[in-house]
């Protein structure tokens, strides 16, 4: 009996340390949406049941080994009992009793994550091997939409994410934001964010995605309304402002398609061929010829990116893009410009 | 064993592999036109060409030497031979990146895994049988080490021949991992950079092969882990003299061996980048190792079904008598648990893998949304085998603890049939969670609710286990020689993987956790506790039974108590900073998430737990010869295996025996668990 006592003590006094020992760890990163409310919720109240787990096994595992060891000399065997039915229904019915209870808690802390605001901003997100594509909704006055490779958002304000991916699965994460969700080729997925802190994170591709896929990373800026407001003005005025020249208009299909990902526009190695000086200059394939970088080789490199491959570039595939000829051209004249 | 043949098969693997290098080096030129040192054409000649000299400098050409020479030849008539029929049909190009085009080496892997089994002989019972000619029961072995390098029948020899297989894995693929830690030791791209080159491949791509092969390997080890302490163990243990089907069961495991080596040949055929789940799009746009890999899986997968088919047929008729179900050993509770899963899973790995060669090979859109496939289908096809896998995995660990735990707290089980239906519970229960691995994939929002029920709903059973060794525990007479320290830190590093699961249950959380470093330790803590603690404790307790030797207990403790504090770390490294914002197979992090330091030490714990496993090794190799005589009961059990002189006579028990008692009952003066036949002169 004075076993039972002593392990009972030692199994709320571990859980409680432990527990404030997790706490004061902050085992979380700082929560900026309103979606991370419930989750770190739900969190902590897993904590809490880790603690306790662990305590009820180890300590009296641990107990054992130190009380019931065989000592220096002593011969024969332990206490001859076989097992306990009672003791078994109970440690097999009160689990499931709990569990049944975590898994209801579970399904209304997911409904909380799922809550939309029909009334929410929709921005519609493309993964790119390696980048993010975020279009915004179309300015109301010139029809024009904003394309970044940034997320900004206003504080306080719900945004639905419609996402889909251009070739392999991505998947959206910003562990401030905690929610997480797929992008799928061929469809589209929902994400409900309400931020509640400004700041700057980060969001990246937690799907394994390929070669660079650790390199999928593009800023979140979430901003006050008024500041948010500016910043789309400001793109708003650079799309208009360089979609008025061919090379502009490439330009800007360049930075909203991730091509940077793999192309330098300085002359650094990177993925793929640098475009520093590309256009006009003598390229060498990997089956030994040279071409000269015209447009119709670059025009074709788009197109059918396997046609030619530059030497050097051989264990990596290109994505295939859907680009229309005048975009097409519009790029191939912002590489012009690139010396 | 004599030192002169291995020093002769080092020599030969070394010649052979510099032929092979030359030659992969002078065909790669003819069609590519330039000299590519550090090419996949090389490399896997070199490979090929080193990997069967090694065996024949070792063995002569018999045995496994014969099945790798013909795989080679198999595999290079193969491709050959769909090389000349596509030039015949005009297709182009007729060669490619890898010298042969991608249906000419997936049709040459497919033929080079057929001769092998042909090569090493397998077959040659069964085609007797087809031409009507007898052939003996019984094989005599060779005496000494050489019957482990070919065909036999003897379940005992054919589980030292998985666990080793299982072990040379475990230390491939640790290597691996021990390659890309280092990478991970600091941010920015060390040496695996993007200028980097080997096997056509860049050092990121290298980077993701070498995970996601980590992967792999390790799975196909613990499969072949988890069937060599099955095979070796269970037919003795319920007292039959050998498997049921014997043949079958060598054709299992010689299965195996070519599957490894499509493994291996998938790394320097330009590796592929989607870890082991291969998820499509990605996996149908990676290079012809992906394919390599997909065969190598396919492959494997026959030898874990027959096997399991094997283990049900050898319970369930071949028991000795008296053997009741509720007087089984519990470990054969816990294999056959693992092979109802093996049986009725492993197919569904099969096929969405095979769905992917063939969306590769001849176009067909399974998962490709251009052509109306679905990529989340898959998914759920993988994952209804892969999830179950993990249960494969870890039964028999947990039934490995089941079974030792008493004999050194000698003390009943507590609670036996629980512990025994608990098994067949968490497999049962195993088969309707999988889509708990896809709650980010897109799925329908609210199906993932039924999964959380039935995720969380393993835990009762899991429960039931822990709370039965504990009872166990309490009160006995604890000894604590080195497969008891294995057992006692399997039972604790599995209560760290069970607890951080449910988290992962609760879909809200999990999209928190998914694809994290979370993911990642919590994964390694039920592995290791479920698997790799328990098979070690396996292999220290079964080491004299099969050698009539001992392994050293000084530098068994060494192991033990090196291994376990480095693991832990490990551990909770990856589900700190898992939770911090660090995601899974990333080839390197952001500087500013502040990880460096904990990555640091996560490697150096990681080189660490790579130096315990280097000196079980040398504990294990020396001691076969070496090791102090132990040739009685060395443990003090009540099992019968330990009642008769080791190594065991070929078919097990010379004399027959009956179940008189309860296997577990220590602790009961004057009971017994099994009583030999009085008749002696009867052989099986």
């Amino acid at each position: 009996m004075r076993h039972f006592v002593v392990v009972g003590i030692l199994i709320i006094l571990v859980s409680v340390l432990l527990y404030i020992g997790l706490d004061a760890a902050e085992l979380l990163p700082v929560a900026a949406s309103a979606q991370a409310t419930p989750i770190d919720w739900m969190w902590n109240i897993q904590v809490i049941a880790m603690c306790i787990l662990f305590a009820i096994i180890a300590v009296p595992m641990f107990y054992s080994l130190v009380v019931f060891r065989r000592r220096k000399g002593e011969t024969g065997d332990g206490m001859h009992f076989e097992g306990n039915t009672s003791l078994e229904i109970a440690w097999s019915s009160i689990p499931l009793v709990i569990v049944v209870v975590f898994a209801y808690l579970g399904a209304v802390n997911l409904s909380d994550t799922l809550r939309r605001d029909p009334s929410a901003t929709i921005i519609k997100v493309t993964g790119i091997q390696w980048s993010w594509k975020f279009e915004y909704p179309a300015d109301p006055e010139t029809g024009v939409v904003v394309i970044s490779d940034e997320l900004h958002l206003p504080v306080g304000k719900q945004v639905l994410l419609r996402m889909t991916s251009s070739d392999v699965i991505h998947s959206f994460w910003v562990p401030e934001f905690r929610v997480k969700q797929d992008l799928v080729p061929g469809r589209f997925t929902e994400l409900t964010i309400t931020p509640t802190l400004e700041g700057n994170y980060k969001v990246s591709c937690a799907e394994l995605c390929g070669t660079s896929h650790y390199f999928m990373v593009k800023p979140v800026v979430i901003s006050s309304q008024e500041e948010f407001e500016v910043w789309l003005a400001e793109q708003l005025i650079i799309a208009i402002d360089l979609g008025k020249t061919p090379e502009g208009q490439g330009q800007l299909l360049v930075s909203q398609n991730g091509c940077a990902a793999c192309h330098s526009i300085n002359g650094a190695v990177g993925i793929g061929p640098t475009w520093f000086g590309l256009f006009g200059s003598d390229v060498e394939l990997t089956d030994g010829s040279t071409v000269i970088a015209d447009e119709a080789f670059i025009t074709e490199s788009i197109r059918n990116p396997e046609a030619k491959i530059v030497a050097g570039f051989e264990t990596q595939k290109m994505v295939q893009y859907t680009f229309t000829d005048e975009e097409i051209a519009a790029i191939v004249a912002y590489i012009k410009t690139l010396k | 064993m004599n030192n002169n043949p291995l020093r002769k098969a080092f020599l030969f693997l070394v010649v052979a592999g510099a032929v092979g290098y030359g030659l992969g080096l002078g065909l790669d030129f003819l069609v590519a036109g330039n000299l590519n040192f550090s090419g996949s054409v090389a490399s896997a000649f070199t490979l090929l060409f080193s990997f069967t000299a090694f065996f024949y400098g070792l063995y002569g050409y018999r045995g496994i030497t014969r099945g790798l020479v013909w795989q080679v030849e198999g595999t290079l008539i193969g491709a050959f031979l769909i090389t000349g029929i596509r030039a015949a049909m005009g297709a182009t190009p007729i060669f490619g990146a890898f010298f042969f085009s991608e249906p000419a080496w997936v049709f040459g892997a497919l033929s080079g895994v057929l001769s092998f089994i042909f090569g090493v002989g397998i077959m040659d019972d069964w085609i007797k049988w087809a031409r009507g000619i007898d052939t003996p029961k019984y094989h005599e072995d060779e005496p000494g080490w050489e019957k482990y390098f070919s065909v036999s029948l003897d379940h005992k020899v054919i589980g030292i021949q998985y666990t080793v297989t299982a072990l040379f894995l475990i230390a491939i693929g640790g290597t691996f991992a021990l390659i890309f830690r280092t990478e991970l030791a600091a941010s920015q791209l060390q040496f695996l950079t993007t200028t980097f080159r080997l096997f056509n491949q860049t050092g990121p791509q290298l980077y993701n092969t070498l995970m996601s092969l980590h992967g792999i390997l390790m799975i196909i080890s613990i499969l072949l882990g988890v069937s060599g302490i099955i095979n070796y163990a269970v037919p003795f243990l319920v007292g039959a003299h050998d498997m049921a089907f014997p043949r079958m069961n060598a054709f299992a495991y010689w299965v195996a061996v070519p599957a490894s080596v499509l493994m291996l040949m998938s790394l320097v055929l330009g590796g592929f980048d989607t870890g082991w789940t291969g998820y499509p799009p990605l996996s149908s746009r990676a290079p012809v190792g992906m394919q390599m890999f997909f065969l190598g899986v396919f492959t494997a997968g026959w030898s874990s079904i027959l096997g399991a088919l094997n283990v049900i047929a050898t319970v369930l008729r071949m028991r000795a008598k008296g053997m009741t179900a509720m007087r089984l050993p519990i470990f054969v509770w816990a294999g056959i648990a693992t092979s109802i899963i093996a049986l009725t899973a492993t197919q569904l790995i099969g096929l969405s893998f095979q769905l992917v060669m063939f969306q590769r090979l001849f176009g067909m859109g399974f998962f490709d949304a251009t052509k109306g496939g679905n990529p989340v289908l898959f998914q759920h096809l993988f994952w209804f085998y892969s999830h179950p896998a993990v249960y494969v995995f870890v039964l028999p660990g947990l039934g490995i603890i089941s079974e030792l735990l008493p004999v050194f707290v000698r003390k009943p089980l507590f609670g036996y049939r629980w512990i025994a239906m608990s098994s067949l519970g968490i497999a049962l229960v195993g088969f309707v969670v999988w889509a708990h691995h896809m709650f980010t994939s897109g799925m329908n929002e609210y199906l993932r609710v039924p999964f959380m029920y039935s995720t969380m709903l393993v835990a009762v059973p899991t429960g039931v286990k822990f709370f039965s060794w504990v009872a166990t525990l309490w009160g006995g007479k604890i000894e604590l020689p080195t497969p008891m320290l294995f057992v006692l830190g399997a039972i604790f590093i599995f209560l760290l993987g069970g607890i951080t699961g449910p988290p992962n249950a609760m879909v809200a959380v999990d999209l928190h956790l998914h694809d994290t470093y979370w993911v990642v330790g919590h994964f390694h803590d039920t592995i290791f506790g479920g698997f790799v603690y328990p098979f070690f404790a396996a292999i220290y307790f079964w080491f004299p039974k099969a050698t009539g030797r001992r392994m050293s207990e000084l530098w068994g403790k060494v192991h033990f108590w090196l291994m376990t504090p480095s693991f832990l770390v490990l551990t909770f490294g990856m589900m700190f900073i898992g939770l911090r914002g660090m995601r899974r197979r990333i080839a390197d992090y952001d500087v500013a998430l502040g990880f460096d330091t904990t990555h640091l030490i996560l490697t150096i714990a990681g080189y660490l737990i790579a130096l315990s496993v280097l000196i079980f090794f040398i504990n294990f190799f020396y001691s076969i010869k070496n090791g102090e005589k132990a040739e009685g009961n060395v443990w003090n059990s009540r099992s019968p295996e330990w009642l008769v002189p080791s190594p065991m006579h070929p078919h097990n028990y010379p004399v027959p025996f009956e179940v008189v008692g309860e296997p577990y009952d220590y602790g009961l003066p004057g009971s017994k668990y099994v009583e030999f036949a009085a008749v002696k002169g009867k052989k099986h």
